[in-house]
């Protein structure tokens, strides 16, 4: 909510702002300064009559003003100002004084006097609101200027009085924005206060805006409320008196006016919670905020959408009512006949405790039991009782969606309203807005931890498991994983929908595993009984052995070992194949099938190890096999290249077998596999021969040295969560790489120029490296760069045959720079989940025309993924395509998650026989804006405004990277029939 | 004080042909013309002899508003119009008067045709009626004539349903006709402005009842028809044809789409065609999601739900079927129901109530042997073993109490009448209501006076108001009476502030003065001019900053007061002070401390 009202109140300020200074080199700027303003007293002396004048103001207003001449440009305006007789053009250039006034770095105290002056001479109200427009522009620009401030509170009073709306309106804004916080408004001018119509006491700016809560004109009413909550806002205390008259505007005429009173009564109830206030007509008093609360429940079946939509926002945020008040927003009080009824709810839960099912016949089934006193029946002032019931039956969504919001807030803070809400959730699975059952399920989601889900209730859960939107069978899968039921019942209806679920929708597979894992993991002895059943085994004879390829198969068992994994006495139910297919499973599902102690099993022990602290140790081993790898200081160690390789090995297996570390392990797999790659194109022979032996072997060093430098982009730009150390080291393997390639070219190549040039570049690479890493460069002592820093003065000053030697005498000797792991490292990932690349039908089209081919594919751990993530299409001819998908293609179901569903248009000419083509999607990157951003992410667009002044630091590189399995798919494009 | 009159000649404290007269301002409004389902002679229209024994109606109806199609509200029109006898405007929504004909077309065909009654209105006499009939928007004002306008509200309820907001000068009458404030699949909910009528005048059908949410009535029939189909049954929806009918379809045909199924949807043909047809045209008229996406497809274009053919009761495999009509007494839905009835797979779903005596009760209410006609021509009866599931799930689209609250609410009445509900029932909600408003639930025939007190407005002439403004200073508080002088005519029915010089002006009559004059005897041994000069010395001592004069013809002004000395003959010491003022002057107590 506060979030909410501060946005909004950042959105009134952000206009117009021009940012004039980049336009135009500097030498430039300085010509046109006085041509500015000079051109426009010229045009404004010109113009004959008004139309005129409108229109060169028009067209100034167009262009922007630099800072030195805006002073210059609002005497000019002002001197027109004064002589102007037509309205409009006087409105224009008040409005013209404000934009100026907002020009980065002009501080507009210099025009207060005249803006005033002007203020105190106009006559007409629709120039005179603008220029009280104005000066809240000039007040806002001068923040820290009292005497400023207090002048342009007192003019606002002044003109407080207006007959015309706006006027009154923007006296109000400005009091809104400018009135002092601290100081009581009177207090310092009461010499000036007589005169200057101030004269109403000691009043301080509260009471002087609450005065016009009950004006007249709807919109000043509504102007006087806002000024209140941006009091608020600016940290100014609300005082509770107003409480009475902001509670009687919430059933103002105008729903403007109600939709802010809304508002200004919740800021209220935040502030005074806990003080007391009378009930009307009875001799009750409770508590403010539950006061609040049923005020506002009220407000949710008001007759204008946006202010329902505003109440059940602002109901979610009300959390110290008291519970009592709270559950009544569920009730309706239900009544039939003059007597009580109960909710349909109710009598499920009945028929459910009572252990007898529904008989479906509900003919005459509400008759009433007991007799309700009619007297305590109260309809009109029935408070909050039934607002949920309201709000989520509201005709517009938006409603719906507020309400729902609401109730999942209230729930989260409140375990025993979480359980009532529960029936009413369930009942907006069934919404007919998509929108609403998702977000209905996300939030059950959320509060899932306080409840244990009824039978009769997940039944209503899981029937949504078949319903054909993807996103909610997702969304609903998530939802199971994070259910409690309570009986083996349940477990057993949730595996039975699942297992449905799944063949209806075999694309769902490894979202059904996954959520079968949880539920068997949190339920493992509900699971227990039902073991035999689900496995199929019997006492005495054999059951035939279940295939093994069976999603369905696969998923019971995913459900049974989970559960065993907490229940050490389930294997002893197991047949033997389930053994086997469990030493199956955890080898090749090792993320779904947990590690299980099992009795005379070789596994056991290797096992019960992992399963100890799993993640620790992978984290200790992982950490082991680095520092085991540091040791290595000289690159020409025997044995050193060995020990890499294992490593390497090793940590690509850990990267399997360990998902949370998946990312980190192949970071440094891919790191050190760099370092190896360096270290082979270091100790070829060709070092020591005579240049022109060595062409040959040139070659091995020269692909070496470009399949690093590709490493290093995909180390750079495929990992998320890496900190500019890591950032620094890839770099410096870069840097090495390129001095590799230098060196390489300076033995291959003939003739000084094109080295020459070579060379510059590297230096200017150095350079920017130490520029960019400045902070880093502690960490990288002894490193390759380090020495070159050092040799820099001599680098620069030295012929190119010279640098190369010097680089290549550094290159051999640098050691190995230690990898530093950040705390989590992610890699983007991405899988292609539609098209499958199984199918055998071509798609046929006529050539010439498109055709659409839907993809469908989650993004893990991708940053930004609508402007990096492409798709790249690649036919047998080697023709390949790349696609950017639009924005709104991207949806993001969880954190550091996304989904991409999107269509690709293929077209080609005609082919004889159907033929495949491949899918797949690409990570674009470009290493100057990126490199840059990683080093301050906090402004990327600033950057990209800043970087053209400052010199190049290497041209960017630019490229993509496959982060996908390609997916095959079937084309046929025919000729076209004449 | 001018009063507003209201009887009922149907509706009043009952359920069914729902005509309810409205005289006010001066002018008479027949507001629904609707027949009663349960009766067959007289008593099925309402009696229109007691606005006049012989001859037509138009003389002494200005206009006929019909709030929605269902024959309760529209059933008797045609009698009325072309049988007794009216000419006047007829007023309806759009979509009211396309589908009107369509419901008493049937209508009258089962009652002449089946029944074989004469003395009923012929097609022609609908014809001629629907020409008579004038359309209303939404939210727009009609002028009927120059005093009396209407204005149309959405009502929710059926397609077309409409609340109207009638007005004569600035007496008002709302009449809400049937109206829901929950939404539904297919409608929106009732909203009326705040026009703060002088009388309300409401349905009150659920005057007892606070419904609970919708959502999980809806619920409990989608899992039901679902089950039943997952297991191979086939399920019969008994309906009326129109209003619930669509709704369900809609949610069942939403139901299929979200959840992939594949089990055909029928509905019988006849008359739900057609207007299914004007569902399709209406669509503003509709709720919010089917508005927004009818452009890409429109929601009563149904892809699941077929056109029913006799033949397809007999089947293989699940199957749903709306049928006609809804209380399983005869036709389709009866027909089908004898075919499935004896299998404990299949399901029959009522989804409204259904009257006692019809197959519908007999079946809600737990029997399970049924004895029917055989359809042979020779009578025989034979037993029908019920072995189906038996559902009952009430779809009902009436406003509760809490949303007749709510609309009281919306509206801000200052009375309450409460038509359309059973008698105890009212009478309960009357007495809620009766707390904070004054409320009246009339009987057929009887009326029920509500006396108004209207504001009348007045011109005020600029010049007034500017002098007026001059005066006052700041802004008027609208809290603060504040008293003016002003002349006010009254002149062809319009009144008129004016200035009293400007009165004058346009009266053509001379101004006149008014001055009082006052003698004080006052004892003093001066001469005449002396004493006065003494006086205009005194006052002028006195009375600080106020003109005062001492003129030369032998008075002393004192602003426009006027003091003359005259002593008396006999008692030269006795002098009489005269003091003469005009009656606007307010300084007398000048004198006094003078």
């Amino acid at each position: 909510m506060a979030a909410h009202l501060k946005k909004r109140v950042y959105e009134e300020f952000s206009q117009v702002v021009q940012i004039p200074q980049e336009e135009a080199p500097a030498k430039k700027l300085r010509l046109s300064k006085p041509s500015k303003s000079a051109a426009l007293h010229i045009d404004l002396c010109k113009a004959t009559n008004s139309t005129d004048a409108l229109q060169y103001l028009l067209q100034f207003a167009r262009k922007p003003v630099e800072v030195e001449s805006v002073e210059g440009v609002i005497r000019i305006l002002l001197e027109h100002y004064y002589k102007e007789t037509d309205n409009s053009v006087r409105l224009k250039i008040a409005s013209l004084l404000g934009l100026l006034s907002k020009t980065q770095g002009f501080r507009p105290d210099c025009i207060v006097d005249d803006a005033i002056n002007t203020l105190n001479n106009e006559k007409s109200h629709q120039v005179l609101a603008q220029l009280l427009d104005t000066l809240l522009v000039i007040g806002t620009q001068l923040p820290e200027s009292p005497t400023v401030r207090q002048r342009l509170i007192e003019m606002a009073c002044k003109h407080l009085s207006d007959s015309y709306f706006g006027v009154r309106n923007k006296c109000l804004k400005l009091l809104g924005c400018l009135g002092t916080v601290d100081a009581p408004l009177t207090k310092d001018n009461e010499g000036l206060g007589t005169s200057l119509g101030l004269c109403r006491g000691v009043r301080d700016v509260q009471s002087i805006i609450s005065d016009y809560f009950g004006d007249q004109d709807p919109r000043v009413r509504t102007a006087a409320i806002k000024a209140m909550l941006q009091l608020h806002e600016r940290g100014m205390k609300i005082h509770e008196i107003i409480y009475n008259q902001a509670c009687r505007l919430l059933t103002d005429d105008y729903e403007q006016v109600r939709s802010a009173a809304v508002q200004m009564v919740w800021v209220l109830s935040q502030l005074y919670p806990e003080s007391i206030v009378p009930i009307p007509s009875s001799n009750e008093e409770i508590r403010l905020v539950d006061d609040v609360f049923g005020k506002i429940s009220h407000m949710v079946s008001d007759g204008s959408w946006m202010v329902r939509v505003q109440a059940a926002k602002t109901l979610g945020s009300i959390l110290q009512v008291s519970p009592h008040f709270l559950e009544q927003t569920l009730d309706k009080k239900l009544m039939s006949d003059l007597r009580r009824k109960r909710t349909a709810h109710e009598r499920a839960k009945e028929l459910f405790t009572s252990g007898e099912f529904s008989s479906g016949r509900k003919w005459a089934d509400d008759a009433p039991k007991e007799k309700l006193d009619t007297n305590t029946v109260y309809l009109i002032a029935s408070g909050a009782c039934g607002a949920f019931v309201h709000g989520l039956e509201d005709e517009m969504f938006e409603v719906r969606i507020a309400a729902v919001e609401a109730l999942s807030q209230l729930a989260r803070s409140s375990p025993s309203f979480a359980e009532k809400c529960l029936d009413f959730l369930v009942d907006m699975f069934n919404d007919e807005i998509e929108e609403v059952r998702l977000q209905s399920i996300h939030v059950l989601r959320e509060i899932s931890t306080h409840i244990t889900l009824r039978e009769d209730q997940l039944d209503t859960v899981l029937a949504v498991l078949e319903d054909s939107s993807r996103d909610i069978r997702e969304a609903l899968h998530e939802l199971i994983c994070y259910t409690n039921v309570s009986t083996k019942e349940c477990i057993q209806l949730a595996l039975l929908e699942l297992l449905k679920n799944l063949n209806k929708y075999p694309t769902d597979r490894n979202s059904v595993w996954k959520c079968l894992k949880f539920l068997g993991s949190r339920h493992p002895t509900l699971v227990l009984p039902l073991v035999p059943e689900l496995l199929s085994t019997h006492p005495y004879f054999d059951t035939p052995e279940p295939d093994m390829d069976d999603p369905a198969y696969i998923a019971v068992l995913v459900l049974v070992f989970n559960a065993a994994k907490s229940c050490p006495t389930m294997p002893a139910l197991f047949s033997d194949h389930t053994f086997r297919h469990y030493a199956y499973l955890r080898d090749s599902l090792s993320h779904l099938v947990p590690p299980l102690r099992l009795p005379g099993n070789g596994l056991d022990l290797v096992d019960s190890r992992c399963s100890s602290g799993s993640v620790e140790s992978a984290q200790l081993f992982l950490q082991q096999s680095l520092n085991r790898v540091s040791t290595i200081q000289n690159l020409e160690a025997p044995g050193a290249q060995d020990l890499l390789n294992f490593t390497i090995r090793d940590l690509r297996r850990l990267g399997e077998l360990q998902t949370e570390l998946a990312g980190a392990a192949d970071f440094c797999a891919t790191y050190l596999r760099c370092q190896l790659l360096l270290m082979k194109a270091l100790q070829e022979k060709l070092w020591n021969m005579a240049v022109p032996l060595c062409l040959k072997q040139n070659v091995t060093a020269t692909a070496a040295a470009q399949q690093i430098l590709e490493e290093t982009y995909k180390l750079e730009f495929l990992y998320s969560g890496l900190e500019s150390r890591q950032v620094a080291t890839i770099h410096h393997v870069r840097l090495q790489a390129k001095a590799l390639q230098l060196v390489l070219t300076a033995r291959t190549r003939q003739g000084l120029d094109p080295l020459i040039s070579s060379c510059e570049k590297f230096l200017q690479d150095i350079e920017s490296f130490q520029r960019l890493f400045l902070a880093e460069l502690p960490h990288l002592q002894d490193s390759f760069v380090d020495k070159l820093l050092e040799l820099m003065p001599r680098l620069s000053s030295c012929k190119p045959v010279e640098t190369v030697k010097i680089l290549q005498t550094t290159l051999r000797q640098s050691g190995l720079l230690q990898l530093r792991l950040p705390e989590q490292i992610h890699r983007a990932t991405a899988t292609i989940i539609e098209p499958t690349g199984e199918s055998d039908n071509p798609l046929k089209f006529t050539t010439g025309l498109v055709v659409a081919l839907d993809i469908d594919a989650t993004l893990e751990h991708v940053q930004d993924p609508q402007n990096i993530v492409k798709v790249q299409v690649l036919y047998p001819d080697g023709q390949s395509h790349m696609i950017h998908p639009k924005p709104g293609d991207f949806r993001k179901p969880g954190p550091n998650r996304h989904r991409l569903i999107t269509q690709v248009y293929l077209s080609h000419t005609a082919w004889t026989e159907p033929s495949q083509i491949e899918v797949r999607l690409l990570l674009a990157y470009s290493s100057s804006s990126t490199s840059l951003s990683s080093a301050s992410p906090a402004s990327k667009l600033g950057w990209s405004d800043s970087i053209d002044s400052l010199p190049q630091p290497e041209a960017a590189v630019e490229g993509t990277i496959p982060f996908s399995k390609p997916v095959k798919v079937y084309i046929m494009p025919k000729p076209a029939r004449r | 004080m001018p009063e507003i009159k209201v009887t009922p000649l149907g509706a009043g404290q009952d359920v069914g042909r729902s005509c309810i007269l409205v005289s006010i301002g001066g002018k008479n409004i027949m507001l629904d013309c609707g027949m009663h389902m349960g009766y067959n002679d007289d008593r099925r229209f309402p009696d229109f002899s007691y606005i006049t024994q012989n001859g037509r109606l138009t003389e002494f109806l200005d206009c006929v508003i019909i709030s929605h199609f269902h024959l309760d509200h529209c059933g008797a029109l045609p009698f009325m119009s072309e049988m007794v006898g009216y000419d006047g405007p007829i007023y309806m929504t759009h979509p009211t008067k396309a589908i009107c004909p369509i419901l008493l077309e049937d209508f009258r065909k089962i009652t002449v045709d089946k029944k074989g009654e004469t003395n009923f209105f012929t097609s022609q006499m609908i014809k001629d009626c629907m020409k008579k009939v004038v359309p209303l928007n939404l939210h727009q004002t009609v002028q009927v004539d120059d005093e009396l306008e209407i204005k149309a509200y959405y009502a929710g309820h059926v397609l077309g349903a409409a609340m109207v907001h009638i007005k004569v000068g600035l007496e008002s009458v709302v009449y809400t006709g049937d109206y829901n404030m929950t939404p539904d699949r297919h409608l929106g909910a009732a909203w009326i402005d705040k026009c703060r009528p002088d009388v309300l005048i409401s349905e009150s059908t659920y005057a007892t009842t606070i419904r609970d949410s919708k959502r999980c009535r809806e619920r409990d029939f989608l899992k039901k028809v679902h089950e039943s189909i997952e297991r191979g049954g086939k399920v019969l929806i008994p309906v009326f044809a129109l209003g619930r009918a669509q709704e369900l379809c809609i949610l069942l045909e939403t139901f299929w789409e979200r959840m992939n199924l594949k089990a055909p949807i029928y509905f019988s043909t006849g008359l739900t065609e057609k207007a299914n047809h004007y569902y399709k045209l209406f669509i503003t008229w509709t709720n919010q999601k089917i508005r927004k996406t009818f452009v890409q497809r429109n929601m009563f274009e149904f892809k699941h739900i077929k056109p029913f053919d006799r033949s397809y009761a007999d089947n293989p495999g699940p199957m749903v079927v709306f049928a006609t009509p809804g209380m399983l007494h005869a036709g389709q839905s009866l027909q089908i129901f004898k075919k499935w009835a004896g299998h404990e797979k299949n399901m029959v779903i009522m989804p409204g109530y259904c009257v006692q005596g019809t197959i519908g009760h007999k079946i809600l209410n737990g029997q399970r042997k049924l004895e029917m006609e055989g359809r042979a021509t020779v009578r025989i009866l034979f037993q029908l073993d019920v072995k189906l599931q038996v559902e009952y799930m009430s779809f009902s689209a009436h406003a509760d109490a809490k949303g007749i609250m709510q609309l009281i609410r919306m509206a801000e009445p200052r009375n309450m009448l409460l038509v359309h509900g059973e008698a105890v029932k009212m009478e309960f909600l009357k007495g809620k209501i009766e707390q904070e408003f004054n409320c009246h639930m009339p009987a057929n025939g009887e009326t029920v006076t509500v006396t108004t007190n209207p504001s009348v407005p007045v011109d005020i002439s600029l010049n007034l108001l500017k002098r007026e403004m001059a005066l006052g200073g700041t802004l008027p508080d609208p809290k603060k009476p504040r008293t003016m002088h002003g002349t006010l005519i009254m002149k062809e029915n319009s009144l008129k502030l004016v200035s009293s010089e400007q009165a004058l002006k346009e009266l053509g009559l001379n101004e006149h003065q008014l001055r009082f004059t006052c003698r004080v005897p006052l004892q003093d041994p001066h001469s005449d001019p002396d004493t006065l000069h003494g006086i205009y010395l005194h006052l002028k001592s006195v009375l600080k900053g106020y003109t005062i004069q001492h003129l030369p013809d032998g008075t002393v002004m004192v602003e426009s007061i006027v003091i003359k000395v005259s002593s008396s003959a006999e008692d030269p010491n006795t002098k009489v002070l005269l003091l003469s003022w005009s009656y606007q002057v307010k300084y007398f107590h000048l004198l006094k401390k003078g």
